[in-house]
């Protein structure tokens, strides 16, 4: 049955514009601006840019810390919301906290944590020191800090599906036999499969987006610690623009391609729902 | 197999779910735990399973101590309310999962597990669902499937919790007439958790009535019913009427003012009398009928209920036959005497 539509047609209209103008305003615009920035010059200049020794290194340390901090984030992901959403125990509300706050703290602050834990006058900085380990300034800095901002996002998505699936279905499986494994493997995986996708997506995309924290710990080392958004930073503090738009473009291009993945994903999960 | 249950304690913080219940079931019963909700009942069965562990107490299958056994070992068939049908998963897989994760050294070959679960599609008689996803199996198909997933592993033991809850009523009675034959052929040691009388009494081989935590009765349907043991049982088994009397002699004195109940070597107490059990008259029948004024009159049914005022103020429920109630023509509004056939419970207040 289709909804009736109640509304006025020119309020219908005003909100189809209002919407419309604002996001061709802040969205549609400055992404047309970065592309248009980085082919100013023509491909050639701009494939020349993104080959630039730095810049492809940025590209490795992106994809090195998103690659690492993903897989750690799912694993830890499934074990909380598994926690939280089937078991009762004392300090549940204390973790769920807790696993919100990378997301309600400034990312310099997040950064600045890792500082103050291992820079030289940090916490355990002597001591790192005396045994010749560095962190601070190096990509594992970067990996660490990109961990922590993207430590929420595959719990989040999977608490509320876990919690509305409830505990039935794993205690029949265990009563046809199954062991803890082939619980989690054929029963609790299927069931959580698309809230668990949407979570790595986001975790992803944030891991190779992030910039605040990130930007404290790498202390700026070209070619060594700088990940894509600083390496963007750089080469526009340097009037670099051309080169500076290219390396934007290839992280908006995967910001879009990542839109695109959950879009076909939600369109795959609905079709399924239906049939 | 059997099935005893001794001294079992479970606390959930500070409630008492259940204080030292003890059962033993027979092999081959179908017994079931019936309890208004909070009653302890699914909490009973869920420790015999193994979902939940006792406080206190054992559990003994076959006399051997079930607790150091894990849920998976039991050896346990559970139906759960909800069903918890794999919802990923089409029917023939649902049936299948049991066999299919066994270790590799028992478990049977795809061959005889398709034989096996086209052999329990035939028993519940939804040979043709096979392919079907849990979603598109109305209410009463998907209990029946839960039922055949719980049977693959070839249980000693079956649990139903709550069986039919969530079922309209035409299918309820439907399937709890399939489960009593279904029983009959099988043989299997069951349990089911219910909170419907008419279910328990019409359904299993005996009864265990629960309250609180604790067993109230366990017989029969027949002696539960007429042979209640509390008055908690009287009033959970159906309705029934609360008087206030004394029995003189051997003889009823009801509808009597205190004072006079009080007089001689009577005892006084509370008598409980179901509704079938009321006579009803236009003339009093003896000195113990109560004058009552007919305030509804409901004949569609098997039988017809009446809904009385005594001049007491006491509200009274009857139950007649169509037949007599043909003959006795009776209106609303209508003063008529009300006189107890028989009692089916005496509670003495000494």
């Amino acid at each position: 049955m289709r909804a009736r539509r109640t509304e006025n047609k020119f309020i219908r209209f005003g909100l189809i514009s209002i919407a419309l103008v604002y996001l061709g305003l802040f969205i549609v615009m400055p992404l047309t601006v970065i592309f248009s920035g980085a082919l100013k010059k023509g491909i050639a200049v701009y494939l020349h840019s993104l080959g630039d020794p730095n810049t492809i290194a940025a590209i490795k340390l992106t994809f090195l810390a998103a690659a690492i901090a993903v897989p750690l984030n799912v694993v830890f992901g499934i074990a909380a919301s598994w926690a939280i959403a089937k078991f009762d125990f004392h300090g549940k509300n204390v973790l769920l906290t807790l696993i919100d706050l990378p997301l309600s703290v400034s990312p310099v602050v997040s950064g600045l944590i890792y500082v103050l834990l291992f820079g030289l006058q940090g916490l355990l900085g002597p001591w790192l020191a005396d045994h010749n380990i560095k962190i601070i300034f190096t990509p594992i800095a970067i990996i660490l800090a990109t961990i922590f901002v993207t430590f929420p996002m595959v719990a989040r998505e999977l608490i509320p599906v876990m919690k509305s699936l409830g505990n039935e279905e794993e205690e029949a499986a265990m009563t046809l036999g199954a062991s803890g494994f082939k619980t989690f493997l054929y029963v609790t995986l299927p069931n959580i499969k698309w809230g668990l996708l949407y979570g790595v997506i986001l975790c992803n995309a944030r891991a190779m987006g992030e910039f605040g924290a990130v930007s404290v710990v790498s202390g700026h080392i070209r070619g060594l610690t700088n990940t894509l958004p600083l390496q963007i930073e750089i080469l526009y503090n340097e009037y670099n623009f051309t080169a500076a738009f290219a390396a934007a473009s290839l992280l908006a291009f995967l910001a879009l391609i990542t839109l695109c993945v959950k879009t076909i994903l939600e369109q795959v999960h609905l079709n399924e729902h239906r049939s | 197999m059997s099935i005893e249950v001794k001294g079992i304690v479970k606390n959930f913080g500070e409630f008492r779910a259940l204080d030292h219940v003890n059962l033993h079931v027979n092999t081959g019963e179908l017994i079931a735990l019936l309890g208004p909700s909070g009653s302890g009942k699914t909490t009973l069965l869920r420790i015999i399973a193994g979902l939940e562990v006792a406080d206190q107490g054992e559990i003994l299958f076959h006399g051997q101590d079930a607790r150091q056994k894990d849920v998976k070992d039991r050896g346990v068939g559970f139906v759960f309310q909800h069903y918890a049908l794999f919802r990923h998963m089409t029917v023939f897989d649902n049936i299948a999962f049991g066999l299919r994760v066994k270790p590799k050294a028992t478990r049977p070959s795809e061959e005889k597990i398709k034989a096996k679960v086209k052999e329990l599609l035939g028993l519940i008689q939804l040979d043709w669902v096979a392919d079907r996803f849990p979603s598109q199996l109305s209410g009463g198909q998907r209990q029946r499937i839960a039922l055949a997933r719980a049977l693959a592993i070839e249980p000693k033991v079956l649990l139903l919790d709550e069986p039919f809850g969530s079922l309209d009523a035409q299918v309820r009675k439907e399937l709890r007439q399939w489960l009593r034959r279904f029983h009959d052929e099988l043989h299997i040691t069951s349990l089911f958790v219910t909170h419907d009388q008419e279910e328990a009494l019409e359904v299993a081989d005996r009864v265990v009535v629960m309250n609180k935590g604790k067993i109230e009765q366990v017989g029969t349907p027949e002696e539960v019913y007429h042979k209640p043991a509390s008055t908690f049982v009287i009033n959970f088994l159906g309705n029934v009427n609360l008087f206030h009397g004394r029995m003189e002699n051997g003889k009823l004195l009801l509808g009597k003012k205190d004072e006079e109940n009080q007089k001689g070597n009577a005892k006084t107490g509370q008598l409980y009398i179901r509704p079938h059990q009321l006579d009803i008259s236009r003339k009093a029948q003896d000195d113990s009928a109560i004058k009552a004024n007919i305030r509804y009159i409901n004949p569609a049914g098997s039988v017809v209920k009446i809904d009385l005022l005594a001049d007491s103020g006491q509200s009274i429920a009857a139950e007649i036959s169509q037949g007599e109630y043909a003959q006795l023509k009776l209106n609303k509004g209508e003063y008529v005497f009300v006189r107890p056939k028989n009692i089916t419970y005496y509670d003495y207040d000494i």
